[in-house]
């Protein structure tokens, strides 16, 4: 299944309690995935019946941050959980961030 | 992204942590998410659409800024130093609004059309409350507004900034890492609720997890006594606060060994100040962070390795680099750009332009200026050719003499490169021949004449931008937040040169 995602847009894992938010769209529809399950947006029914694929099953900390480079897709974790984000087949890598001084 | 998620992000993640107050008996991030969601219940059914606060720091700032946030009402800290007539003034452009008062403040305010008031105490109470309702979910989405903040008005009538949760949350999560503070990490803030710098406190360290203490308002005995009694690590102070702390424990000799950083903005420091800083507490971290309302907050910092390679080095340009801003954010795009809007060669002095997910730019009642996303900060400013950002002052500020511009932050520098020199400012007054003319306020430690300080600028800069008069003076008119008050200043010195 391909998503069109926007900014703002929330979704969660169909088998574990990852949930994610999107901070940069991608450039396309994108088969955003985890725990090897395609993701639904957060308030839609979530299909019955699905199981945690073993191969994505690193887990999704809260709070990390991932993107893609191939598509501009971003996002946050803002929900930890047992699966582990895919694009497709492909994992999603952490986003590589540099820790700035903190100014507050 | 919203404030509310920030919030329940920590709640999940750092649940039994101390987010709020003493070490012993303060807040968990768990607890402060409970008391927010009560008081966001509480303010959702409170008359009006926005939710004042006019009081000092306590607890009551965060529940009320997150509280807000998850009722889907703007949060608008005001300004509690300001005469009662401008203040009431305020409060009327706030309307309508539930307001949450300190001590004192529902008297100066009387009847206002449109304001329901609550005391701070109230609201503690609601939110302290196990058996009341607690608010569901984050409380809006990304567009809606966040908090509303008044500028200043050091220029003219104030108005009202408006930072939408994407605004604020987009800064957070790219400036901040998610629970990337230590276990041991305290912040003291003792900026008031008002400014950005309160504001951005309270959102980075929830999501970073760092403990906040409060000073009720700047005072630096108190600020010393606290730093050492909750063993702050972190700190935020605007240039006058600095020099005031240092005398503290210049006098009583047993320095702030608890502190690995602090960061300074909010106006430009004297260099002097900051070189005793970092002599005295060679120990500290310092981070010079420049932004404004309309920005979030930050969009540059020059961190502790930057201060340690320009005070350690021979290059006069690195040595410079003390005086800049340091580098923009990597999160977003900074440009200096002529009166046309055209961008102008490395070096050269032009208006700040920034644009970025954290640049607001917005006013209530005026919107945004449309500059596919530039926002013109006003400020000017120039970069180096290691993208160092230098900034010289509201271009408001600018002097124009004769027709040749000149920003007073240059003069101002050469000044206070003066040994005898604590303080400067320079502003321009009218004159019959040129338009303006140049002229000074200083604040001297040592002996000096005028003429001295005028040889002195004649010879770094050309003389038409050495002051026609300096007056010596024992401080200069600065608000509370160090911002100094160029209309006071300029007006004192009409009277006694123009």
């Amino acid at each position: 299944m391909s998503t069109l995602v926007k900014p703002g847009t929330r979704y969660k894992s169909t088998v574990c309690d990852t949930e994610v938010i999107i901070v940069k769209p991608s450039s396309g529809p994108i088969d955003l995935r985890c725990g090897g399950q395609p993701v639904v947006e957060v308030g839609a029914e979530v299909p019955a019946g699905l199981t945690l694929d073993p191969a994505f099953s690193g887990g999704t900390p809260l709070g990390k941050r991932f993107a893609d480079p191939e598509s501009g897709l971003e996002l946050l974790a803002t929900k930890g959980g047992a699966g582990s984000l895919s694009i497709g087949e492909v994992p999603l890598p952490l986003k590589d961030a540099k820790p700035l001084p903190s100014s507050d | 992204m919203h404030l509310g998620m920030l919030l329940e992000m920590a709640a999940d993640g750092l649940a039994d942590r101390i987010a709020l107050g003493p070490r012993v008996g303060g807040l968990t991030f768990a607890e402060l998410a409970h008391r927010a969601r009560r008081i966001g219940a509480a303010l959702q059914t409170l008359p009006g659409d926005r939710v004042g606060l006019i009081d000092l720091n306590s607890p009551a700032v965060a529940l009320t800024l997150f509280g807000s946030a998850i009722a889907g009402k703007p949060f608008v800290p005001i300004n509690y130093r300001l005469a009662d007539e401008q203040l009431r003034a305020i409060v009327t452009r706030t309307a309508p609004a539930t307001v949450v008062v300190g001590a004192g403040v529902a008297e100066r305010l009387g009847e206002i059309d449109g304001i329901h008031l609550i005391t701070r105490d109230e609201l503690l109470a609601i939110g302290a409350d196990p058996e009341a309702k607690e608010a569901d979910g984050w409380g809006g989405d990304a567009e809606d507004i966040a908090v509303l903040l008044f500028t200043s008005g050091t220029t003219g009538e104030p108005k009202a900034a408006v930072l939408r949760h994407r605004n604020l949350t987009e800064y957070v999560i790219t400036t901040v890492e998610f629970a990337g503070s230590a276990e041991d990490e305290v912040a003291i803030v003792s900026v008031p609720p008002y400014h950005i710098a309160g504001v951005s406190a309270a959102c980075s360290s929830t999501y970073s997890g760092r403990r906040i203490v409060q000073l009720e308002s700047f005072e630096p005995r108190a600020w010393v006594d606290l730093v050492r009694a909750e063993a702050v690590t972190h700190a935020m102070v605007v240039p006058t606060m600095l020099g005031r702390i240092l005398d503290v424990i210049e006098a009583d000799g047993q320095g702030l060994p608890s502190l690995r950083s602090i960061s300074y903005g909010g106006g430009p420091m004297p260099l002097p100040v900051i070189e005793r800083a970092v002599t005295m507490l060679p120990h500290v971290g310092f981070v010079n962070a420049y932004g404004l309302t309309e920005t979030s907050s930050t969009i540059a910092v020059l961190g502790p390795d930057d201060h340690q390679a320009a005070i350690s080095s021979d290059d006069p340009e690195v040595r410079a680099r003390l005086g800049s801003v340091g580098r923009p954010l990597p999160s977003l795009e900074v440009s200096i750009r002529d009166a046309a809007g055209v961008e102008v060669p490395t070096g050269e002095h032009g208006e700040i332009w920034v644009r970025g997910g954290q640049v607001s730019g917005e006013y209530l009642g005026i919107g945004r200026i449309e500059n596919d996303g530039w926002f013109p900060t006003r400020d000017e400013g120039h970069l180096d050719a290691g993208g160092y950002l230098y900034v010289h002052g509201r271009l408001d500020d600018v002097i124009v003499r004769g027709g040749e511009n000149m920003s007073p932050g240059e003069i101002e520098a050469v000044l206070i490169d003066h040994p005898a020199v604590e303080e400067a400012a320079v502003v321009g007054i009218p004159h019959r021949d040129w338009g303006e003319q140049v002229v000074a306020a200083v604040v001297v430690t040592g002996d000096v004449t005028e003429e001295e300080l005028q040889r002195h600028v004649r010879a770094k800069l050309r003389s038409s931008r050495t002051p026609e008069h300096i007056q010596f003076r024992t401080e200069l008119p600065f608000n509370e937040n160090g911002k100094l008050l160029r209309r006071v200043l300029r007006t004192e010195l009409e009277q006694a040169f123009a």
